[in-house]
């Protein structure tokens, strides 16, 4: 059993050898290529090779309204759904973090739509918001409201798109935000009960502020994952109507598989690429300072 | 008093909570069961004669069942190949810090998976990959990979380092301890993994989207392609739907405990 001295004493690097190879082979060199055909001048279809054109690429893409709409769509779309999610998550948290009866029903419940596939997700939304025969407006008119045209219309389609992500996302908070709450001693808010602190100020000052950084990471990983939907907004409108909910994503996608030029869409994916970059920089740095 | 009506109105709030969190899944499923002319009736009809039509349809007609085996066939593979590379990497990184690193296949979970996908729909095309098992298999490795290091690192730094410590006195390698003491001992870790890890495939769309076609079509896209029809059936997409989500919803009640702790974990720990 000792002849294996070489393997033990480099086992720090034998053992992750291959996943890293395999990162480097399937991220780390794709995103290298896809640097190098953003300063190239290529259409796929046009079957002539890539040739170098330097940054005009970006600037072309960049000045495009298309393209900067879809931006700040991305970030309004992100910052609304993720801002809802916080606040109705952390709020369903505070709510459920207490002895019932069916708390581990809820629990259960909660995880359901994480687990939901998101395509499915988009399409059963797609039949709630059905101008006709949709269970939405249904609802809306049996409370004497007016009708909404939710996705079929430019106006509303990003809101419905938003409400769709809150639903199936919102969960995600409340869990991490509850393990964050029971992984807390209880003494500080027995000793302010003590001190004759109603529930509200103890939740204001001392629960909210002893969970923060759990709410913060919490709130970071769903941004990241917010800025990169795709699937809802592909299956529900495809980026409809007209480009009102195209995202970076989803201008990405048509760029590159629906018109093939592939030299504008690597550019596209550079500018996204390197937003989740920043902001995943940004957890690290977090993730750090809570440590300490 | 007060307290009385408090507790109702919590129950209340938390009654209110799960039919939100519900109502999508009972739609779906409801609309499943409806004839079209069932379905497309205003006002909504709540009560009405159910009908398992569309699911003899989905299954009989559309050749749901082969999209069914080829999900499952990436989704197992997937997850076959990421425990293969992720155990080894997580206990490294577990048992040497090695926080660089686990960043780095960290990051593979947070990019946007489109930003490798133009690049390998062109190198793949080139090797003749498309539409092939093993394309679909390495881009959803992506995807699993970080899940498997993530928690199995997290995992292993809970094993106490003194049974690995007596066994070296004892003259093991670190192999034969990997093998033989730490990872008979890492079935919960390895149960979360496997399990968040599969169904995380088993929802891919995009990366199937574009790196399958005919023959190796999963079911996020043959979902997808229901829409696609001019007149949407929807008492076929939302059986469809049923199928395709059936499965996860199910896995997920088995290991309830395992996909919370899963899930939860990275935020926790900070």
């Amino acid at each position: 059993m000792t002849q294996n001295s070489y393997t033990d004493s480099n086992i720090r690097w034998i053992y992750p050898l291959p996943a890293i190879l395999f990162v480097a082979l399937l991220m780390v060199f794709p995103v290298l290529y896809t640097t190098y055909i953003s300063l190239t001048n290529w259409t796929l279809t046009s079957g002539t090779a890539p040739s170098f054109i330097g940054l005009s690429n970006y600037g072309q893409v960049l000045l495009e309204p298309r393209f900067l709409q879809a931006l700040w769509r991305t970030f309004v779309f992100t910052f609304s759904a993720v801002a809802v999610e916080a606040v109705l998550g952390v709020a369903a948290a505070l709510l459920l973090n207490r002895v019932f009866v069916g708390r581990s029903v809820v629990k259960l419940l909660l995880l359901l739509p994480l687990v939901a596939t998101p395509v499915a997700v988009g399409i059963v939304f797609n039949l709630f918001y059905d101008p006709t025969i949709g269970l939405a407006n249904y609802v809306l008119e049996s409370l004497g409201l007016p009708g909404s045209s939710w996705i079929s219309h430019a106006d509303t389609v990003l809101f419905s798109l938003v409400l769709v992500d809150v639903w199936q996302w919102t969960p995600m908070i409340t869990l991490i935000v509850l393990a964050g709450l029971a992984s807390l001693s209880d003494e500080p808010a027995e000793a302010a009960r003590i001190d004759g602190a109603n529930e509200w100020q103890i939740i204001r000052l001392i629960t909210l502020p002893m969970v923060m950084p759990v709410i913060v990471t919490a709130v970071i990983l769903r941004l990241i994952d917010a800025l990169k939907t795709f699937d809802i907004i592909f299956a529900m409108t495809g980026g409809g109507p007209g480009y009102a909910s195209e995202t970076l994503n989803l201008i990405g996608y048509k760029y590159s598989f629906e018109y093939f030029r592939m030299g504008q869409a690597a550019v596209i994916l550079m500018v996204l690429f390197l937003i989740v970059l920043a902001c995943s920089v940004a957890i690290t740095r977090l993730g750090k300072r809570i440590e300490r | 008093m007060k307290a009385v009506g408090l507790r109702i109105l919590f129950y209340l709030a938390v009654v209110l909570l799960a039919l939100i969190v519900l109502l999508p899944f009972l739609w779906m499923l409801i609309s499943s069961l409806k004839t079209q002319i069932d379905i497309v009736a205003w006002p909504p009809k709540f009560i009405f004669s159910p009908t398992l039509q569309n699911y003899y349809k989905v299954f009989g007609e559309q050749d749901f069942i082969r999209y069914f085996i080829n999900s499952t066939i990436v989704a197992v593979f997937a997850v076959g190949v990421s425990l293969l590379l992720g155990l080894p990497a997580a206990y490294s990184i577990a048992r040497f810090s090695q926080r660089r690193l686990a960043m780095v296949i960290l990051l593979a979970r947070l990019m946007p998976g489109i930003s490798f996908l133009m690049p390998w729909y062109i190198i793949f095309s080139r090797l003749g990959l498309m539409d092939s098992y093993v394309a679909l298999v390495l881009s959803h490795v992506l995807i699993t990979l970080p899940i498997v290091v993530w928690i199995m690192s997290s995992y292993f730094e809970t094993i106490p380092l003194e049974l690995e410590e007596s066994a070296m006195v004892d003259g093991a390698s670190r192999h034969y301890i990997f093998l033989k003491i730490i990872l008979p001992l890492s079935g919960p870790g390895i149960i979360t993994a496997t399990t968040l890890s599969f169904i995380f495939s088993w929802n891919n769309f995009l990366f199937s989207q574009v790196l399958s076609m005919e023959k190796t079509r999963t079911l996020p896209i043959a979902v997808f392609n229901f829409l696609s029809y001019a007149d949407i059936d929807w008492g076929g997409v939302m059986a469809a739907s049923v199928a395709i989500m059936a499965p996860a919803l199910v896995l997920t009640m088995i290991f309830q405990r395992y996909v919370v702790s899963g899930l939860t974990m990275g935020a926790v720990k900070g």
